[in-house]
């Protein structure tokens, strides 16, 4: 292709790419080694309120932001180096925690606690999904013919529906006494409350991860089945090997690029979850990296928020991806040298 | 959580139609509002709506959008809900209007009670009066021959005496959902034992000592609750109430309407209403007011026109029509028995929120800092100390201290 052609081609996609990717992660990243606060002076104010039943009025010294002819807010931004990073990742209390081998500590502080979880409900999820989706993939495969489009259409449904959505249709069947709250304490005999306690709420985090994202590796999973070479099982029956070993020595590895593309997306995927957090509200006793970014965000009732610490926080959560998606990446760019 | 009203705007429409005095209210401009989303916010609003070309926002978490709608221009909203908390940066960043001169045209009918004035200037019309008290059921406390407690000790003997009685799922109930509620909990405990938060400098002088015990007390009451009460706030704990779940709860007097209300709960009339918990040295209640402002960005013809509309969801119709569905500030109100909590707590000298910018900080990670203290997995020491260290980051950050 000619460079010109060329250049036409990509040209839309690399402006769009700069605006909506790189010009964002730039400011998060300048964002998270600046702090801009408002300047404060302090004034005598009265206020009156209304009294049950007369009217109340209190003068005080208030600090008040100060503004400018346009009525803007006048802010002071400074440089603050890793400022935000330390406040973000305390790495003192981290350091006091680890010398005691004190766990309770560690999970103490908010961002290895979110750590923590992340990387566990990335790290279990993952096999759990890619185990299900291929059980569904073979499942399926091996159907009626007649049946096959129904059972893939229902194997879809949990995919297509939005993660919060789903997340809150769990919690109401769980919370308080919910239905299978209700028909989980008939069935056992004892008061369960699902919600009371942390690792409940993980216990249902992780299941309703793997139940909403296993029909995407069944998708994949199943479209590679279909490229199996036929030949290929047909000698392995001949040579005698079990459906086991046809699986383990035949499918597995001709799925195998499948599988690590699916956990390539679920890495990235897991390690941002958020919309569990936010339907189960489980903020009290479980809390991801996203979340914390989001929290960090979050305006207080007078409005403050911590913008530099939520960027130190987004830029950590990158790099952490970045630091897991490194070894299937290796492992993918391997595979395809050596092909080629 | 947001909806907008139908069976509300019907009712108004209704009254609209048999010729009241809400004929006056008839609205060409458009007008859009943003508020929190309990019984008297949509009450008024469906009032405004039924005079026309208006739109309603009803959202629970209004507090997270109203700054930032707000300081646009032209804003998003043309008038918008805000208690004692959230006027606070709408009114120093002036990102509300004065209300004076349409209070002269239009405002003659409103009580000077309700002005909001800051250096003599209105700058919010309240409409009603907030504050928590207890509510209980009256006829399991006649039943078991308890007294209505008016300390939390009391409340605890009474919750004792319940639980053994085993007439409801759990003998009380609580807002205790982490993060602002949780928070809040504290703040009124905290204050009914004298305590103090910040200094004139902005920072924190918690007292360690009065901390503790009110946390004890915050789990000691958690004892009693429905073992998810992290996740219980002001809503579930009403519908605890409907449902016949629990025998009290120390509420917001915005509720004390819903919880009796025949269409809702299946204990309607049982739900008596008492004055606010006392603490050792005042109510463990703090006073609040709701009320409305009008944006400074936007004309003044819309600006006119929102006014209005408030005026007209003040009418002294609306009030007695919807007398028990909040304590009103707005003529029309006569105190009934859904109030009798309310005025009991307010006589009692319940103190006003301490709301300022730094008091925001505070509260906030006293709201998400006391859920480890709640679940066992800080110490209350631990858990104080924490709390201090993340205000300082905090409020060095948003440049209130040093």
């Amino acid at each position: 292709m000619r460079l010109r052609a060329f250049a036409f081609f990509v040209g839309p996609s690399l402006f769009l790419m700069l605006i909506f990717i790189a010009a964002p992660l730039v400011t998060v990243f300048w964002n998270s080694f600046h702090v801009t606060k408002p300047l404060y002076e302090r004034v005598e104010v009265e206020t009156c309120t209304p009294g049950f039943p007369k009217q109340v009025c209190t003068t005080s010294v208030k600090q008040q932001p100060i503004l400018d002819d346009r009525g803007q807010l006048v802010t002071e931004t400074s440089f603050v180096g890793l400022d935000s990073y330390r406040n973000v990742l305390e790495l003192e209390r981290l350091r006091a925690a680890l010398a005691n081998s004190d766990w309770r500590a560690f999970n103490n502080i908010d961002f290895w606690q979110a750590l923590r979880f992340t990387l566990l409900f990335t790290l279990v999820t993952m096999p759990l999904v890619i185990g299900t989706g291929l059980l569904i993939a073979l499942t399926v495969n091996a159907t009626l013919q007649s049946i096959k489009g129904p059972a893939i259409f229902i194997s879809l449904l949990p995919f297509i529906i939005t993660p919060v959505i789903g997340a809150l249709s769990i919690r109401w069947l769980f919370i308080g006494d919910g239905i299978l709250t209700a028909a989980l304490e008939a069935w056992t005999g004892r008061d369960i409350a699902m919600f009371a306690q942390g690792w409940t709420i993980e216990l249902m985090m992780y299941l309703y991860r793997v139940w909403h994202v296993a029909p995407f590796a069944f998708v994949v999973f199943y479209a590679g089945l279909q490229t199996i070479n036929q030949e290929a099982v047909e000698a392995a029956i001949i040579d005698g090997a079990s459906r086991f070993e046809r699986l383990r020595y035949v499918v597995v590895p001709h799925l195998m690029p499948l599988i690590i593309f699916v956990i390539l997306i679920h890495l990235m995927d897991a390690y941002r979850v958020f919309e569990e957090i936010v339907g189960f509200t489980s903020q009290a006793h479980v809390i991801s990296l996203q979340w914390l970014t989001y929290d960090f965000l979050m305006p207080d009732e007078a409005g403050t928020r911590s913008i530099s610490r939520a960027s130190a926080s987004a830029i950590l959560t990158m790099v952490g991806i970045i630091v897991l998606v490194i070894l299937p990446l290796r492992r993918a760019w391997r595979d395809r040298k050596g092909v080629h | 959580m947001m909806y907008k009203s139908k069976l509300g705007m019907t009712v108004a429409a209704l009254l609209l139609a048999s010729g009241s005095a809400f004929a006056s209210c008839e609205n060409t401009v458009p007008v859009k509002s943003l508020t929190n989303a309990f019984p008297a916010y949509v009450i008024m609003t469906d009032v405004m709506t039924s005079c026309g070309s208006f739109e309603a926002e009803l959202d629970k978490d209004h507090r997270l959008k109203l700054n930032d709608a707000f300081s646009v221009n032209p804003s998003l909203y043309t008038i918008a809900g805000v208690a004692n908390a959230t006027s606070v940066p709408m009114f120093e960043e002036e990102l509300v209007r004065p209300l004076d001169d349409l209070i002269a045209e239009h405002g003659q009918a409103l009580d000077p009670n309700q002005f909001i004035r800051v250096d003599g200037k209105t700058m919010a019309i309240a409409a009603l009066f907030n504050t928590q008290h207890l509510m209980y059921r009256e006829d399991i406390f006649s039943d078991l021959g308890l007294s209505v407690p008016t300390t939390w000790d009391e409340v605890f003997d009474a919750a004792e005496a319940i639980q053994e009685a085993g007439v409801v799922d759990y003998p009380l109930g609580g807002y205790y959902m982490a993060g602002w509620n949780l928070g809040f909990v504290f703040v009124n405990h905290y204050l009914g034992e004298g305590g103090e938060f910040l200094d004139a400098n902005n920072m924190p002088v918690l007292d360690h000592d009065k901390a503790m015990a009110v946390m004890e007390r915050m789990k000691r009451a958690s004892s009693y609750m429905d073992p998810e009460y992290l996740v219980s706030d002001t809503t579930f704990v009403t519908k605890q109430f409907q449902q016949g779940k629990i025998a009290m709860a120390n509420l917001w007097a915005s509720r004390a309407g819903a919880v009796n209300d025949p269409n809702e709960s299946t204990v309607a009339g049982k739900i008596r209403m008492a004055a606010g918990l006392n603490g050792s040295v005042q109510p463990a209640s703090t006073v609040w007011w709701d009320g409305w402002v009008v944006a400074k960005n936007i004309s003044d013809e819309e600006a006119e026109a929102g006014f209005k509309l408030v005026v007209a969801s003040l009418a002294p119709e609306v009030i007695a029509a919807n007398n028990d569905d909040a304590v009103w500030l707005a003529p029309g109100f006569t105190p009934g028995a859904a109030a009798e909590g309310a005025a009991a707590t307010a006589m009692n000298g319940a103190p006003a929120y301490p709301a300022t910018k730094a008091m925001a900080v505070m509260h906030t990670k006293l709201g998400e800092g006391l859920s480890d203290f709640m679940t066992g997995d800080k110490d209350a020491a631990t858990t104080l100390a924490d709390i201090e260290a993340a205000y300082m980051t905090g409020a060095k950050e948003a440049g209130l201290v040093e």
